[in-house]
């Protein structure tokens, strides 16, 4: 249908353009995934990207190696992710609302910092240095990295198969000697890390950093991951589905704009996309029982 | 007083006929016939899962009868919902009070009184007034103010009592109503009760303790596996007699025979106890190639043992030694670890992960032994789940079958693959063939054997008597969470139904 209607709209510039401005999405779906699995939401990570972008950037600014500034994104979110996880786990409170928490408290921070300034990066760190279809490249190339390393995890690791177990059912989980409490906290810490990693994705494609980033990408990324087929009641889920989700989401948005529909009607279909998942869901586990 | 049977007349408060209920495939209720007459205490005894609780929750309303008719004041009542058992005035009391914590004790007493109508004005008066005289009825020294949660056990208890009594209620039942209760406290129910019953009330008194039913109970009604053994004054029995009825027949010859060389010392435990978990000053020896059978009644701390032991809640005094050391538990991971598996009781909720294929569930608890890089070798596992599998002759369509397409006894099959991939030393069952029809129980049990005799020591869980006197090498028996007695393969289900209701043996059937 997009085909057919727009027709430019798979020529090869403008599209690798649009999968180098979602690669962060992607990541971020990859966390949200795990998150999901183990039967917990994290909604703060939106805040948590606009606040590593934004410590990443300052210290970039500030004349900092690189590298270093890639390393203190990434400590950012895994902190970020450490303290939801601490308070998810060890005090056994409804992850949304943690996560709710911290993510005004995250979001107004930056605020509170930047009072909405832009943050000017040096020259020559955009697209890594490198050509821009080069650095789109990259990107792209560095965020399916990031969802095979994460399925292999799922698929071919004790780790995976324990989140699974943990998502499905806790108390069985635990009594066949996982500990569910340290499963949960590391993977707040993976979508912390994830969160870290999407951030920089992001960085560098502008040479400004824009402390407002990540305002809705929690939802994007979860309506990518339900779409995708992972069960809201945990448990159940699969990676490549995630990656069909998401291209279905980023595809969405342009359709929507060449069809002449108004782009305020995108977040209520995303929204309408996630109730429906949810709902069939539901459903699903109602029939069962 | 003589009550003996229905005194021609007078019309019984409640009657069933014929009163049956299942479960699925467990039959709870077998035709049950039970009367209850204006003035009387009529007391229900049984061993666990002989279908008091069924029996009592149908007279509430909580559940239907699959056939069988129920009267109530001589009418004939078909749908008996809970609202409607309490307009036709019966009440409940349970072991555990049913209230709402953060409401007063005027709140929780008017709840039940009142009329449910969302908008209609409360009389916060009155319900304190009515509250005040029910609790002066019955001689609590309860404030009306009170937030339940501030109330112990017997208090709240009184409370529950109030409520039956202000709803004017003519059927009360009461389920172990003493068992939390003081000596004191027990005096003045008993008192309070007789007054009901002289007042014209019918009460049906549940119990485990049989003293109790011979201080104040008219009649007594024995069930046995879903159906009645008969109601007899309790003037014209006594304790061995109600015992014999409560056992029934004797061990048939279905289970495998017991030929197991013992072993080496396995689990010695020694004044073991854990207070949040209730159990206290248990001794006890396992070999290996030895089932032990683990019984008593529900709340004698059986389960809590085993919890105990699997590190779930750690014991905080006394000594347990695995294969002659010293150890400490204090998590499943450790127990694991020490070769101790346990198969939990409930199977659905923490046994078989439903969503999981039956190779990840099998490999579940042995990923350390079998992956110890934590890559997952796919192969590996589906040839032992495969192994499993025909070794357990579990019934599905192969291993990457979900848990939840299988049956009870098939997946409680999978659950002790799981656990025997650990390659354990100590293997304690939890229930191990509760719900599970008779088929798959016998290969269980088969395989329960065979597994003693490959030198595994066995910690067998089990309220169903026979199971116990047919499975087990010796049997102990557990009562108020510590060790009431051990007895040997040879005894009689009246001695372990003895030892459980803590009755010294007269020698009776041995």
């Amino acid at each position: 249908m997009l085909a057919v209607f727009a027709p430019n709209f798979f020529e090869p510039q403008p599209l690798l353009s649009r999968l180098a401005s979602a690669a962060p999405k992607l990541v971020l779906a990859c966390g949200v995934a795990l998150v999901i699995i183990i039967r917990q939401i994290d909604i703060s990570i939106g805040s948590l990207f606009a606040v590593c972008g934004t410590t990443a950037g300052l210290a970039a600014a500030a004349d900092w190696p690189w590298p270093l500034a890639l390393l203190i994104s990434v400590g950012v979110g895994i902190l970020g992710g450490a303290i939801n996880g601490l308070l998810v786990a060890q005090l056994r409170l409804p992850s949304i609302v943690i996560t709710l928490a911290t993510m005004v408290i995250l979001r107004e921070g930056v605020r509170l910092k930047q009072q909405g300034v832009f943050i000017n990066l040096p020259e020559g760190s955009q697209w890594f240095g490198l050509p821009m279809v080069l650095g789109q490249l990259t990107l792209c190339t560095l965020a399916v990295g990031l969802l095979l390393i994460m399925t292999l995890l799922l698929k071919h690791f004790s780790a995976g198969r324990f989140i699974y177990a943990v998502g499905s059912d806790e108390e069985a989980a635990r009594l066949a000697g996982i500990r569910p409490r340290l499963v949960t906290f590391l993977v707040f810490i993976t979508m912390g890390a994830l969160t870290g990693i999407a951030a920089l994705l992001n960085l560098v494609q502008s040479p400004q950093v824009d402390p407002n980033s990540g305002r809705g990408l929690e939802l994007e990324a979860i309506a990518a991951v339900v779409v995708g087929g992972v069960a809201v009641s945990g448990g159940r889920g699969r990676l490549w589905g995630v990656f069909l989700g998401f291209l279905l989401l980023i595809c969405t948005s342009p359709a929507l704009t060449y069809l002449g529909v108004k782009p305020y009607w995108e977040k209520v279909i995303q929204g309408a996309v996630i109730l429906l998942a949810v709902v069939a869901d539901g459903l699903r586990t109602k029939k069962a029982k | 007083m003589n009550l003996s049977q229905s005194i021609p007349g007078q019309i019984p408060l409640l009657q069933l006929s014929a009163v049956t209920k299942s479960f699925g495939s467990v039959s709870a209720l077998k035709g049950v016939s039970f009367d209850l007459q204006p003035g009387e205490i009529h007391a229900l005894i049984g061993g666990n899962g002989a279908g008091k609780s069924t029996l009592i929750k149908i007279v509430a309303g909580a559940h239907s009868p699959d056939s069988g008719s129920i009267k109530i004041h001589g009418h004939r009542v078909t749908q008996l919902t809970p609202s409607a058992a309490r307009n036709l005035g019966i009440a409940c009391i349970y072991q555990q009070p049913s209230l709402f914590p953060d409401l007063t004790v005027a709140e929780n007493i008017a709840l039940r009184l009142e009329k449910i109508r969302l908008f209609a004005r409360v009389h916060w008066t009155n319900r304190r007034l009515k509250a005040v005289q029910l609790l002066k009825l019955i001689g609590a020294d309860i404030s009306p103010d009170t937030e339940v949660r501030d109330l112990s056990m017997p208090q709240q208890q009184l409370v529950e009592i109030a409520c039956a009594l202000g709803s004017k209620a003519r059927i009360i039942l009461m389920d172990e109503p003493t068992a939390s209760l003081t000596h004191k406290e027990q005096e003045r129910l008993f008192a309070l009760v007789r007054t009901l019953r002289n007042d014209g009330v019918g009460i049906i008194y549940i119990s485990h303790r049989l003293e109790e039913i011979f201080a104040i109970a008219d009649r007594v009604t024995v069930l046995r596996d879903g159906e009645s053994t008969g109601t007899t004054p309790v003037t014209e029995t006594n304790p061995s007699a109600l015992i014999k009825r409560m056992v029934g027949r004797e061990v048939s010859t279905l289970f495998p025979p017991a030929e197991s060389q013992l072993g080496p010392m396995v689990l010695s435990l020694r004044g073991l106890g854990c207070t949040a978990g209730g159990v206290k000053n248990i001794t006890l020896d396992l070999r290996a190639g030895e089932i032990v059978g683990l019984t008593g009644l529900v709340g004698a701390g059986r389960t809590e043992l085993a919890r105990v032991l699997f590190g779930i809640t750690p014991a905080d005094t006394g000594e347990i030694s695995l294969n002659g050391q010293w150890v400490v538990i204090t998590s499943p991971q450790d127990a694991i670890a020490l070769g101790i598996a346990y198969l939990p009781e409930d199977r659905r909720r923490q046994g078989v992960i439903l969503e999981m294929p039956l190779s990840h569930n099998i490999t579940l608890a042995s990923h350390q032994r079998l992956f110890p890089r934590n890559w997952l070798r796919h192969t590996t596992e589906q040839t032992l789940a495969e192994k499993f599998i025909e070794d357990l002759a579990v019934k599905t369509s192969g291993a990457v079958a979900l848990g939840n397409s299988l049956s009870g006894g098939n997946q409680q099959k999978v659950s002790l693959a799981r656990w025997l991939a650990t390659k354990p030393k100590l293997l304690i069952l939890d229930e191990p063939t509760q719900g599970i029809d008779i088929g798959a129980k016998n290969e269980i049990h088969k395989i329960i054997r065979r597994l003693a005799k490959e030198g595994l020591a066995v910690l067998m869980i089990s309220s169903d008597l026979p199971e116990v006197l047919g499975m087990s090498d010796r049997i102990a028996v557990l009562r108020g969470g510590t060790l009431a007695a051990i007895l040997p393969r040879q005894c009689t289900a009246h001695q372990v139904m003895s030892a459980s209701l803590g009755l010294k043996e007269e020698g009776v059937g041995a």
